[in-house]
């Protein structure tokens, strides 16, 4: 088996009537399990297209994506939600909590789908909002809670499936810097102390530097993909 | 199970946190459900209060009356002239075989003493077997015998409401009361009928022996006449041919030519009973469906609802899918909250339908009648509207894609 993701030639082209758009232009990479990488670029450059097709969201128009050595060309619908379900864990810029529901809740929702057992479920989604430094917070709902508690939640969230990758959409771009830096010293916990490959897309260069990898889109193409030289380690604020 | 449970769980916190709009879509099926309710409470008291009177009536009933007199052009109601005879009655049982009982009648109104009380009433006389052909049993008492009706015996047996009007707390059996002012000897009191459908005491009433009747109370132009001859089937099969067979017989003992008219009449009252509760059928047929079609214009409310449900957590629904939820999860989710709100509203409205018809009935005395087949329905009925009607928003939410439902703003 080869590596944890592999992309070959990926493309992708948007029809909207008589226009076509190539949102990717033919990206080839591999990412290893353990990584934590960054993808920058200006909007447009197709990174956003490029994590949807990552995350079974979307489906390339040529090119192939394996994870794990799956390929979801063929996949049904059903089949590439379970996919999502077991491998894959969102966090999302706008934080994507199910309002009027409990902390705790939301985060044992990927595991109703999974039907995991209810006394189990809530073993498992204490077990992730303590990972995020949130025990204490389960029966609080997400208007109860700050922006950075929020997106922690989600983080709880992506993670308490055990995937294996997490895919951050600007997880800090509705975040103060202060709360931005504490997002990150989560994910490089994860990354780090529980080896949780994490792939982040972001347009913000000093929140890029938590990652160890950084790979620019632009027009659709890979401009660039190095190692994180100055590779920074947030302070691990509001540790308990 | 777990999904089920966890489905079933989602689906009331999204119904509670929309509490007014839940309320009010409910309110359609609500008022749906009790409008079936109500009226298949009312159709069906009616078509029960029917069968009681046909039960009442006597099975297998058939009524021979004599033939309608004419003087100087007019022609009078059945049974003003005397052409049937107790020798036709003897007649219809002995060469008839599907006779189970004949009785002869004749009938006159009576005015009836006892003490310083007295009661005008209709005196019915007839043989002992009246009492097994009208369907009508003795609270006290017995019946009279052979000896009773061979000996002109003067003894009769009193309906319940002119044995309570004339002797009140008092025992009437073996008192003496007056009839014409020929005292009578108390027998027997009949066990109560009640009213009729259409409000006539069945209570109010005394028989004499037919003889009695004859001889004693009404002289009649001839002797042996009666005015009526009740005949009894032995069975519902039977009527039809007995009732052939009794005309053939008549014509044939009355001397009728083959072009003259019958100087009697054959009625077979179990089939004008159960064309009356054939119209009872339809009636409440006729009210059930148009209380269903406003159940059905509830189920509507729910779909229109449910739609705007959909689009208003498009956003929820693209979350789900994104951690896992296939499109039946969702389905089934959208699903069970259309049909927590239609069989909620269905037992309110079961609930709400009761209690109206119990006001309904008691203003205006109309004959109500809860069956557990009609609730069971009812409940059914708005189960399946909300599936029906719920489907088809709960499919358009499964079939969203994730990825424009998450960017849904």
């Amino acid at each position: 088996m080869g590596s944890l993701i592999q992309v070959e030639d990926l493309t992708k082209v948007y029809r909207f009537g008589e226009v076509e758009v190539h949102a990717l232009r033919g990206v080839s990479l591999s990412i290893e399990r353990g990584e934590f990488v960054a993808i920058m670029g200006p909007s447009g450059s197709g990174k956003s297209t490029f994590m949807n097709i990552l995350g079974f969201l979307d489906q390339p128009t040529r090119g192939q994506y394996l994870l794990e050595g799956i390929n979801g060309e063929r996949l049904s619908r059903d089949e590439l939600a379970d996919i999502r379900n077991k491998k894959i864990g969102f966090v999302f810029q706008g934080f994507n909590l199910l309002a009027r529901t409990s902390a705790l809740e939301n985060v044992e929702l990927p595991l109703i789908y999974a039907r995991v057992s209810a006394s189990r479920r809530k073993e498992l989604a204490r077990d992730a909002l303590s990972k995020v430094r949130l025990a204490g917070r389960e029966h609080h709902q997400p208007s109860q809670l700050s922006g950075g508690e929020q997106q922690r939640v989600a983080i709880a969230r992506a993670l308490v499936n055990e995937p294996s990758i997490i895919l951050a959409d600007e997880p800090t771009g509705n975040l103060d810097s202060k709360t931005s830096v504490e997002i990150m010293g989560i994910f490089q916990h994860l990354n780090r102390d529980l080896g949780i490959t994490i792939i982040m897309i972001t347009h913000e260069p000093d929140i890029a530097l938590y990652a160890k990898r950084d790979i620019h889109f632009k027009d659709g193409v890979v401009v660039d993909d190095r190692e994180n030289p100055s590779h920074i380690s947030a302070l691990e604020e509001g540790q308990a | 199970m777990t999904r089920l449970f966890a489905s079933l769980r989602i689906a009331l916190r999204a119904l509670v946190v929309n509490k007014m709009r839940s309320a009010l879509t409910m309110l359609g099926i609500i008022i749906g459900v009790s409008a079936v309710i109500a009226m298949i409470a009312v159709g069906s008291g009616a078509k029960a209060r029917i069968e009681e009177q046909i039960a009442s009536m006597g099975s297998n009933l058939l009524m021979v009356m004599s033939g309608s007199s004419v003087s100087g052009g007019f022609r009078f109601g059945a049974g003003t002239t005397p052409t049937l005879t107790v020798d036709d009655a003897k007649a219809i049982q002995t060469e008839i075989p599907g006779v189970k009982y004949v009785s002869g009648s004749v009938q006159g109104v009576a005015q009836i003493v006892y003490g310083n009380q007295n009661w005008s009433t209709v005196v019915t006389g007839a043989a002992p077997e009246i009492l097994e052909i009208r369907g009508w049993s003795l609270s006290s008492g017995r019946p009279f015998t052979q000896q009773e009706m061979d000996g002109t015996a003067k003894v009769c047996i009193l309906g319940k409401t002119v044995a309570e009007s004339l002797f009140g707390a008092i025992d009437p059996i073996g008192q003496v009361v007056r009839i014409r002012k020929i005292p009578f000897l108390v027998v027997g009191v009949l066990s109560p009928k009640g009213q009729t459908t259409w409000g006539q005491d069945q209570d109010d009433l005394v028989f004499v022996p037919l003889t009695t009747g004859q001889k004693r109370l009404f002289g009649m132009a001839f002797p042996g006449m009666v005015r009526t001859i009740s005949v009894q089937a032995l069975g519902p099969e039977q009527l039809k041919t007995v009732e052939i067979q009794i005309t053939d017989l008549l014509r044939q003992r009355h001397r009728i030519q083959p072009n003259q008219d019958n100087d009697f009449s054959v009625r077979n009252l179990t089939e004008v009973m159960s064309s009356a509760e054939q119209s009872a059928n339809v009636m409440s047929l006729l009210l059930g469906s148009i209380a269903s079609i406003s159940l059905i214009v509830g189920g509507i409310g729910i779909m229109n609802i449910m739609l705007v449900s959909v689009t208003e957590r498009t956003r929820e629904i693209g979350i789900r899918m994104a951690v896992g939820a296939k499109g039946r999860d969702i389905l089934l989710q959208f699903l069970i909250e259309s049909l927590v709100l239609s069989l909620a509203g269905g037992i309110l409205g079961i609930g709400i339908g009761m209690v109206g018809t119990v006001i309904l009935s008691s203003f205006t005395q109309w004959p109500t009648l809860f069956s557990t087949e009609a609730i069971l329905l009812a409940f059914l009925f708005s189960g399946s509207v909300g599936v029906f009607f719920g489907f088809y928003p709960a499919r358009k939410a499964s079939l969203l894609n994730p990825i424009d439902a998450l960017r849904y703003e």
